[in-house]
């Protein structure tokens, strides 16, 4: 087992209202089996023996399926891999003294909380204004009842995949949030359940975009690259369709 | 329900504005060329386009003026998006690469804001240069036409004016290198399968535009104008 050593940049900030800035630490005995993550919490072991406030970084289930990690790693979202979130990243992808520059996602949109972690909540209120259908609850409905072509199933289902993790918006050049809003509407206007209420939808959550101080999107295709389920940038397109459908 | 102005002027809207007046302003310059070209035809041919086109009049002037709109449009909205940027993303990267990949950052795409500003002022002094230049008169059938072949021959002898236009033409092509296929984006005309056909009918139509603009002026500086073997004057 190879271990190597690794110099970190990582951005500090103690609070919202603290001006932050980077500081560098030194981590040594770096299993390449290790993920990233592990990497930083042995780095946190590290701090809090040396009695320094650990980084704070957002993560939940560690396996790419939550969304909840999204860091900024020399420069890219979820680090250099594609299709990788950066809980899925490991250090075998470095070399024995590369320097790593860790990054919070930056956008007016997303503000900084502490170190790593950002308050990505603009994405939620996105999602409440239309990302859903109305549906009576209770039982499940019989599967078949409506029934879904097979080609449009697989369609809705890619766009699906989204979560939500907010890697389109850090690396858009923009801050643009389209990826993430244009997955969800095209997911959910292609399926008949969601049909009804496409045009209110489509309307609302565009319009929630742009009150979040996200950016406009000039179709740099960055956000499909960086986006860890693939998701690609021709929801964009079917969310700007599904718009000049509503307001025309 | 958004009033058709609040939409026009939504993200989604502004997006679909700049593409719609994007394309129309790329069958405008396509157009541009065919006329450019009349250059190498018969020796009255390109004056004799200038006169039909003139003969419109006041059609003319609807043109032009539907034009300008389309182009103040087209600029405004870019320049707003671009400014609009350091809005959104306050605290810069300290370190920022692409991943490559299907990502279409390129020198074409990061730099449209740079490149449209260039194209907006060298419209002024095209504009200047050509269509309220200093052009002599000659008889077409009967009709006094002016002659602005010998204002283009006489124009592009000069090294300044020939590899100045030619440079900004190789900027058009970097500004539609990026700009037709995100035209075919922002009007909602993609799907995963048709994205890369779209970015390569994009890139082959900068190419061919940028080269059918800029081979005119170096062309005519280095054939000599009227003694260029491509070139029949009277």
């Amino acid at each position: 087992m190879s271990e190597m050593t690794i110099n970190l940049k990582i951005w500090r900030q103690k609070s919202i209202d603290d001006q932050g800035g980077f500081q560098t630490y030194q981590l040594s005995e770096v299993s390449e089996h290790m993920s990233f993550l592990e990497m930083l919490d042995v780095l946190n072991e590290k701090l809090i023996k040396e009695d320094i406030d650990p980084v704070e970084f957002d993560y939940d289930c560690r396996e790419g399926i939550c969304g909840s990690c999204n860091m900024v790693v020399n420069g890219s979202a979820h680090g250099p891999k594609r299709l990788t979130a950066v809980c899925q990243l490991h250090m075998r992808t470095y070399n024995d003294g590369d320097t790593i520059v860790i990054e919070p996602p930056r956008a007016a949109a997303f503000p900084v909380i502490r170190d790593l972690v950002v308050d990505r909540s603009a994405l939620d209120r996105i999602i409440e204004v239309g990302g859903y259908v109305s549906v009576k609850t209770g039982a499940a409905p019989e599967a078949n009842l409506i029934p879904v072509e097979q080609e449009v199933s697989n369609t809705a289902f890619d766009y699906a995949t989204c979560i939500g993790c907010g890697a389109c918006v850090a690396a858009c050049p923009n801050s643009s949030a389209a990826l993430f809003t244009g997955s969800k509407v095209a997911h959910l206007n292609s399926l008949p359940q969601g049909y009804p209420e496409r045009k209110r939808r489509t309307i609302a959550m565009v319009d929630q975009m742009a009150k979040e101080g996200f950016g406009d999107c000039s179709n740099y295709g960055e956000c499909e690259a960086v986006c860890p389920v693939g998701i690609s940038i021709s929801s964009i397109a079917e969310m700007r369709k599904s718009y000049i459908k509503a307001v025309l | 329900m958004p009033t058709l102005l609040q939409a026009a002027t939504s993200q989604v809207g502004r997006k679909v504005l700049t593409g719609a007046t994007g394309i129309f302003l790329v069958l405008f310059i396509i157009f541009h060329l065919g006329g450019n070209l009349a250059i190498f035809g018969e020796a009255d041919a390109m004056n004799r386009y200038s006169l039909i086109l003139h003969n419109f009049g006041p059609l003319l002037w609807i043109a032009r003026i539907g034009l300008l709109i389309v182009f103040v449009i087209h600029a405004w909205i870019g320049i707003s998006i671009w400014l609009r940027k350091r809005t959104a993303r306050p605290q810069k990267y300290e370190v920022y690469s692409s991943k490559g990949g299907p990502s279409k950052q390129s020198l074409s795409s990061r730099s449209m804001a740079f490149t449209g500003v260039v194209l907006l002022i060298f419209v002024v002094f095209h504009i200047n240069t050509f269509a309220l230049g200093d052009t002599g008169t000659v008889m077409i059938d009967g009709q006094e036409a002016t002659d602005i072949k010998s204002l283009v021959l006489e124009t592009f002898q000069n090294p300044f004016y020939a590899f100045g236009y030619a440079f900004v033409m190789l900027l058009l092509g970097a500004h539609l290198g990026h700009g037709v296929w995100s035209a075919f984006i922002s009007l909602g005309l993609s799907s995963k399968k048709a994205s890369a056909v779209l970015y390569t009918i994009g890139g082959i139509a900068a190419v061919v535009l940028a080269i059918g603009f800029l081979f005119i002026p170096i062309y005519i500086f280095f054939g000599g104008g009227c003694e260029a073997a491509l070139i029949s004057c009277e």
